[in-house]
């Protein structure tokens, strides 16, 4: 059986309690977007700010949520700060696949390795992988990510 | 802390129910999510089941002798929820498959045929999705209005501006408790104001049927919804009452079979009621099992479980600020008397999920989340809450247990 300690790492709870790139960056420049998880009411809203080439040149959060959608974000904006488009997309995809639920896991077995992850660092996002085993929990994981996807998307349109 | 008599045993009740028995990461349970869903007695259990052992054939159709059977079993169980209503008839007892149904049944079938573009419908700011939404699909679709009873600070509606807001409406529609403040609203202050501007009354009964007895006649609604699993019945089963004389000249709400007396190539006549408005097989086994639940909550007695509930919210709420002082809030009223067995609270700052979650792990399941009434959260200011609640098989060592858990949450956020 899982335990809290699987899922509150100590390093999220140090992102939790102090969150990196909080607050906002003015619009425009800056891009402004919201991510929803209408299950439980928590809201991200992420500001980026772009570089020339489309890559995230700075990055602020604001919004409410749970302990683990908050540090997610958090760690989230600290992995993506001054990163090209390229080395989002790849963070993003491991990240997602890290989070994605495997019919053996939901049995209880280990996490398996995902199958298609580019081979990228995922650093202190390695913390989340625990989040997993709580099923329930990884909407509020990955809402700063699907949030940062979509915003990418509209600053490409 | 405030000594109240409660005629109830929550220990001895708790053999009644077989789910209480079980145990959660190795601790036994302490179950105080009866808002979203009571548990069930054996005698709802045994119902069901032997439906399914004895008697599982198809109602209102079959001439042998099981059909018969299971069809007076069932309205045998609509007369009971007639008795328990203090309604007139069984006609007025509409069987349905949830509180939501039975709302969207009014809205949308009653609405549809009496509503016209600027019609005013008036609700509260306390009042679940399910009272909202189908409202909401009528400005759509027809273009009436919406008008919003505002709360005062305690959580309770301010009926200040009632007659205002009532004026030249069709329709009040309103919870007879919030699912998230536990706030017990004036029922018969509310209908007699829309009597008195010529409105029709609807009265969410979800969260008040289960915990203190109704009678609809001196509640003096129209009509009043309410689910059957909130009440130690099965899921899939929900109740409208409806004055008879309304569901008269309603039109059908779905068709099919049960609900008509005559299908011909060019038309088609209704049944009588209830049966109109019961298209379809019904949820026969759920029926019968919402009728066992209805003599089980008789046989405790409905003042009774009042009587324990507002005992335990006592204990609740003064355990609770003994305990933890400023560091826990619980929104709603404060005096026990204006208020049911339902906690939402914030604790320490932290977020409900998390305080759900480490909770989950000393075998305390409470609701963590909007509640399905996103306008009131907005109202006060918050994206969630915590919500622990009590029924009948609650005692004061499920909220220690509470306390417990709550502290422990507390020192793990904080370390």
């Amino acid at each position: 059986m899982p335990g809290l300690e699987d899922l509150y790492r100590e390093i999220i709870l140090d992102h939790y309690r102090n969150p990196r790139n909080r607050g906002e960056l003015e619009t425009p420049p800056a891009l402004r977007v919201e991510g929803f998880n209408p299950l439980c009411g928590d809201e991200i809203v992420l500001y980026l700010d772009f570089d020339a080439d489309g890559g995230v040149a700075d990055i602020r959060i604001s919004g409410q949520g749970c302990s683990i959608s908050q540090s997610s974000a958090s760690m989230m904006s600290a992995a993506v700060k001054g990163k090209s488009v390229v080395e989002i997309d790849d963070l993003t995809r491991a990240f997602k696949a890290m989070m994605s639920i495997h019919e053996n896991t939901l049995e209880g077995a280990e996490t398996t390795e995902a199958i298609d992850a580019p081979e990228v660092k995922l650093g202190d996002l390695e913390a989340l992988r625990g989040v997993v085993k709580f099923p329930v929990r990884i909407k509020c994981a990955t809402l700063a990510w699907n949030t940062l996807a979509q915003g990418i998307e509209e600053a490409s349109a | 802390m405030v000594i109240s008599l409660d005629p109830i045993d929550g220990t001895a009740m708790k053999a009644q129910f077989p789910l209480l028995s079980r145990d959660v990461h190795g601790k036994p349970i302490v179950y105080l999510d009866s808002a979203a869903t009571s548990q069930k007695p054996l005698a709802v259990l045994d119902a069901m089941d032997d439906y399914y052992r004895t008697i599982n054939s198809n109602v209102h159709r079959g001439v042998y002798m099981i059909a018969e059977e299971a069809t007076n079993r069932m309205e045998i169980a609509r007369a009971l929820l007639r008795d328990f209503l203090g309604a007139r008839s069984s006609s007025e007892i509409i069987f349905t498959k949830n509180a939501t149904e039975a709302l969207n049944l009014v809205a949308l079938g009653w609405g549809r045929a009496n509503l016209v573009a600027g019609d005013v419908v008036v609700l509260s700011h306390m009042e679940h999705h399910a009272n909202i939404v189908p409202w909401h699909m009528l400005v759509a679709e027809i273009g009436i209005e919406l008008r919003w009873i505002p709360l005062d600070n305690e959580g309770r509606l301010d009926l200040t501006d009632l007659d205002t807001l009532l004026n030249g409406a069709k329709v009040l529609s309103v919870t007879a408790m919030s699912n998230v403040l536990g706030t017990i609203n004036p029922v018969r202050t509310l209908t007699d104001a829309a009597r008195k501007a010529g409105a029709i009354s609807i009265i969410d009964g979800c969260q008040s049927v289960p915990h203190s007895a109704t009678n609809v006649q001196e509640l003096g609604a129209d009509f009043v919804a309410f689910s059957g699993h909130k009440m130690c019945g099965p899921t899939g089963i929900g109740v409208l009452y409806g004055r008879e004389e309304l569901l008269e000249a309603m039109p059908p709400f779905l068709g099919g079979g049960e609900m008509i007396r005559d299908v011909r190539l060019d038309g088609f006549t209704t049944n009588d009621l209830p049966w109109k408005f019961e298209a379809g097989t019904p949820p026969i086994a759920e029926i019968i099992g919402l009728g066992a639940a209805v003599e089980w909550l008789n046989g405790v007695g409905m003042d009774n479980i009042r009587a324990h509930e507002i005992a335990l919210t006592d204990y609740t709420i003064s355990t609770l600020h003994e305990r933890f002082g400023d560091r826990i809030r619980i929104h709603g009223p404060s005096s026990p008397a204006e208020r049911g067995g339902v906690f939402s609270f914030d604790f320490d700052g932290l977020h409900p999920h998390d305080i759900s979650q480490v909770l989950d792990q000393h075998a305390v399941c409470v609701r963590a989340g909007h509640h399905c009434a996103k306008p009131l959260m907005k109202l006060l200011g918050i994206g969630a809450t915590a919500r622990a609640s009590v029924y009948v098989y609650n005692d004061t060592a499920d909220i220690d247990a509470l306390a417990d858990a709550l502290d422990a949450t507390g020192a793990f956020f904080t370390l």
